[in-house]
């Protein structure tokens, strides 16, 4: 008798149905014809390569960009750089889809005579993975954790300031402490590794800072006296600004000053004065000016080598929270970039050059000079180009709570805003266009970080929850629960490798893919 | 939606008629005439109701009036601004904390896993159907095989519930004794809120009374925390959980809960 086999189960059934269901769909029949293509700069405008004529079927974006690094003589693959293409209809801002092109070729909005302009825009030549998985959770402070932020050179230095007075820099690699920087009388409110890597400063409830040796972990010198109220934010001078051997720093405090430091005799150059309400954040630009917003309104530009006010920018109805630059994350790496330690310059001339060329770099999309969002209480945020007016580009509405943290991407084409209205919000920095609502926290957004190559976002908010978003969709790539309580600081690694996290659970995370 | 909101459905469906807002402020506008002819003209025992009733009502002004006042005052940052430690970005702000304070303190409590299954009335005093139920007889034949039953205690019903028709309504809940909010304790913290009833979970008597959602001591709840803001590890929101009524609802007229964490 032959054996009868059991009816097919629950899941063998959807999964039979589920592939009964691929197979219906063919591919769409692609039209014989082509099209005449010109790539364009997304950013500046200007043609790149000659016009070429492309027959419809080869139209995929994978195709383009072999095409395009062949039309610009980056024929070695190692020369090859990924681009990324918007939409050539209507207004660049979308993406380029090979569907949309086939459609307005069919219904005659273009025809074989007519170019069609593609903008483009070369990505990170490397990739960063959306983090998966918490590789290590490692207690050690006894308070929560304030802020955290990974060492410019590489993932495997984390240091975090906490409620219970210490700093402590992690080692991520093994997942320990490495070093616990004990000094301090109150809680420790910022940490900040200098670009070179070499001294890490905290700053403190207990109105002073303190500069360690980021490789020892040993104190340098004395506390750094000088704020009569706690410090809320420090900003290294850029290396390529810094005198050699004279590295400098300025922090701003709740005093309503900013005073700028000299890390090497440990006195105050200069003390900025000026704002009528507490200093919020700091932020040393790389053409030599200091950017400071204020609980009082305004945005205040200092010129670092003297010390002057050179612009007020007032637009913001209440408290400024946060600003970022656009080439934050550059004068925050310095002469540091994605190939590692081999890549680093040997005499410090060449670092600075190094420096030089790699801030130049990034400010080329936008002429040459840094731009400037701003975060407030009033909902908004606006987004400056100091360099050409003092009036704001473009005021960038839709959040609806205040604006807490706001962040430009790496290449400083995105802007991302975290608001305690659980959402964040994507924008285009070129024009301050809204994108994408990254909606999924059920709680305030703290703060948000993009990935080194500008292609995930990750966010920390008050509801124990990180979240990696892709930002090309606005769609979530992972769900990151582990923390017990709100998490307050999250930051990506400059390498893309790692993401570290803190908060009020008093454990790190690190997170990995 | 409940049957006796009939106005509010007809001028969310029909809106209101186009001089409603100049007809209110008028009418409140002139409201301190008719107070004040009152005043001067009433007498006697009338009089007396009215002084009464105008002074409680001014006691409410003044304390509004207060509370208000309190409100507008800035008071002098402190030293050290509180003893959790906060990022620099939240230290200006003044958060109410108490319902994270809520939270974090049941995260705790779960963490012990101790006590996961007691409650804190354990033992709850019999209650017989006879004291449960009063039999109405009212009409003929209702009145000749006396089927029809009154709940004597305060009940919990549903938001969408409608009345039976009078021919099978067996149980019925007195309006007067239904309760929608319930005022839950937190044990550790002794904090306590008012929060909205979702349902009735246990009744330890009789499970029938469970079904008919009668509200007596022992009685384990549902109530709904959203607004406490919980979340769980996961980052989702919590939105119900459960409570036990400590106290004898039909004596006091309220019903008081503790949260069981």
């Amino acid at each position: 008798m032959a054996t009868v086999l059991p009816p097919p189960s629950k899941r063998q059934k959807t999964a039979a149905a589920a592939r009964a269901r691929d197979q219906v769909e063919a591919p769409p029949e692609i039209p014989e014809g082509v099209q005449r293509i010109q790539f364009t700069d997304a950013d500046t405008g200007e043609a790149r390569g000659p016009v070429v004529t492309v027959s419809l079927a080869n139209l995929s974006p994978k195709n383009l960009s072999l095409l395009l690094n062949s039309l610009l003589g980056q024929t070695d693959p190692a020369d090859r750089l990924p681009y990324r293409f918007y939409n050539p209809l209507g207004d660049s801002t979308g993406e380029f889809s090979q569907e949309q092109v086939i459609k307005a070729y069919l219904d005659g909005t273009t025809t074989t005579e007519l170019q069609l302009n593609i903008p483009c825009r070369a990505e990170a030549v490397f990739k960063v993975k959306a983090v998966t998985r918490c590789s290590a959770a490692i207690n050690g402070h006894g308070e929560s954790i304030l802020t955290a932020s990974f060492s410019p050179a590489s993932s495997s230095r984390l240091a975090t300031g906490s409620g219970d007075k210490t700093a402590r820099i992690w080692d991520c690699d093994t997942g320990t402490p490495l070093h616990t920087l004990k000094g301090h009388t109150g809680w420790v409110l910022v940490v900040a590794w200098s670009p070179d890597n070499g001294i890490l400063a905290t700053g403190s409830m207990d109105n002073t800072i303190r500069l360690w040796d980021a490789e020892k972990g040993t104190p340098m010198g004395n506390p750094l006296k000088g704020h009569t109220k706690w410090i809320n934010s420090i900003s290294w001078e850029p290396y390529h600004l810094r005198e050699p051997g004279r590295p400098r720093f300025a922090s701003a405090s709740r005093d309503y000053t900013i005073r700028i430091w000299d890390a090497v005799s440990q006195h105050t150059d200069m003390a900025l004065t000026g704002h009528k309400a507490s200093v919020s954040c700091v932020k040393w630009g790389g053409a030599g000016w200091i950017y400071s917003a204020s609980h009082d309104r305004s945005i205040k530009i200092w010129d670092a080598a003297k010390g002057t006010l050179v612009h007020t920018l007032n637009a913001h109805a209440h408290w400024v929270n946060h600003l970022a630059l656009s080439t934050d994350s550059v004068l925050r790496t310095g002469f540091h970039d994605h190939k590692g330690k081999k890549a680093i310059p040997e005499t410090v001339a060449e670092k600075r050059q190094k420096a030089k060329e790699r801030y130049e770099a990034a400010t080329l999309g936008a002429g040459g000079i840094e731009r400037l969002v701003t975060a407030s209480d009033d909902c908004t945020m606006y987004l400056w180009e100091p360099a050409k007016s003092t009036k704001p580009l473009q005021r960038m509405v839709g959040h609806q709570k205040q604006v807490n943290h706001v962040t430009f991407s790496a290449d400083g084409a995105l802007i991302a805003s975290a608001g305690f209205d659980n959402h964040v919000k994507l924008w285009n920095a070129k024009d301050g266009k809204f994108l994408h609502t990254l909606r999924g926290h059920v709680a305030p957004v703290y703060q948000c970080c993009f990935s080194p190559d500008s292609r995930l976002l990750v966010s920390a908010s008050k509801d124990t929850t990180l979240k990696a978003w892709d930002v090309r969709t606005g769609k979530i790539a992972e769900n990151l629960p582990g923390h017990q309580d709100e998490v307050f600081a999250v930051d990506w690694a400059p390498d893309g490798e790692r993401v570290g996290s803190g908060g009020k659970d008093k454990a790190v995370r690190i997170w990995h893919h | 939606m409940p049957q006796n909101e009939y106005i509010e459905r007809f001028t969310k469906q029909h809106g209101r008629r186009l001089d409603h807002e100049e007809r209110t402020r008028k009418r409140a506008a002139r409201e301190a005439h008719g107070a004040s002819e009152k005043a001067q003209n009433l007498r006697g025992l009338r009089a007396k109701l009215y002084q009464q009733k105008r002074h409680k009502e001014k006691i409410q002004m003044k304390k509004q009036i207060r509370q208000q006042e309190e409100k507008n005052v800035k008071s002098s940052e402190p030293a050290e601004p509180s003893t959790m430690p906060l990022p620099s970005y939240l230290l200006d702000r003044s958060n109410t904390t108490n319902a994270k304070a809520l939270s974090s303190a049941i995260k705790n409590k779960r963490a012990e896993k101790a006590a996961k299954f007691s409650v804190p009335l354990p033992k709850v005093r019999g209650i017989s159907e006879e004291e449960m139920f009063k039999v109405v007889k009212t009409g003929k034949k209702t009145a000749k095989k006396s089927w029809k039953r009154m709940i004597t205690k305060p009940t919990f019903v549903g938001p969408d519930f409608t009345r039976r028709p009078v021919k099978y309504e067996r149980f019925i809940r007195p309006m007067g004794l239904r309760y929608k909010k319930a005022n839950v304790t937190h044990p550790e913290l002794g904090v306590t809120v008012q929060l909205p009833i979702i349902s009735v979970k246990k009744n330890p008597q009789n499970p029938m009374y469970t079904q008919l959602g009668v509200l007596t001591k022992g009685t384990i709840i549902e109530v709904n925390v959203s607004e406490l803001g919980l979340v769980t590890a996961g980052g989702k929101v919590v939105w119900g959980r459960w409570a036990q009524i400590t106290n004898n609802c039909e004596n006091d007229g309220c019903v008081n809960a503790v949260l069981l964490v």
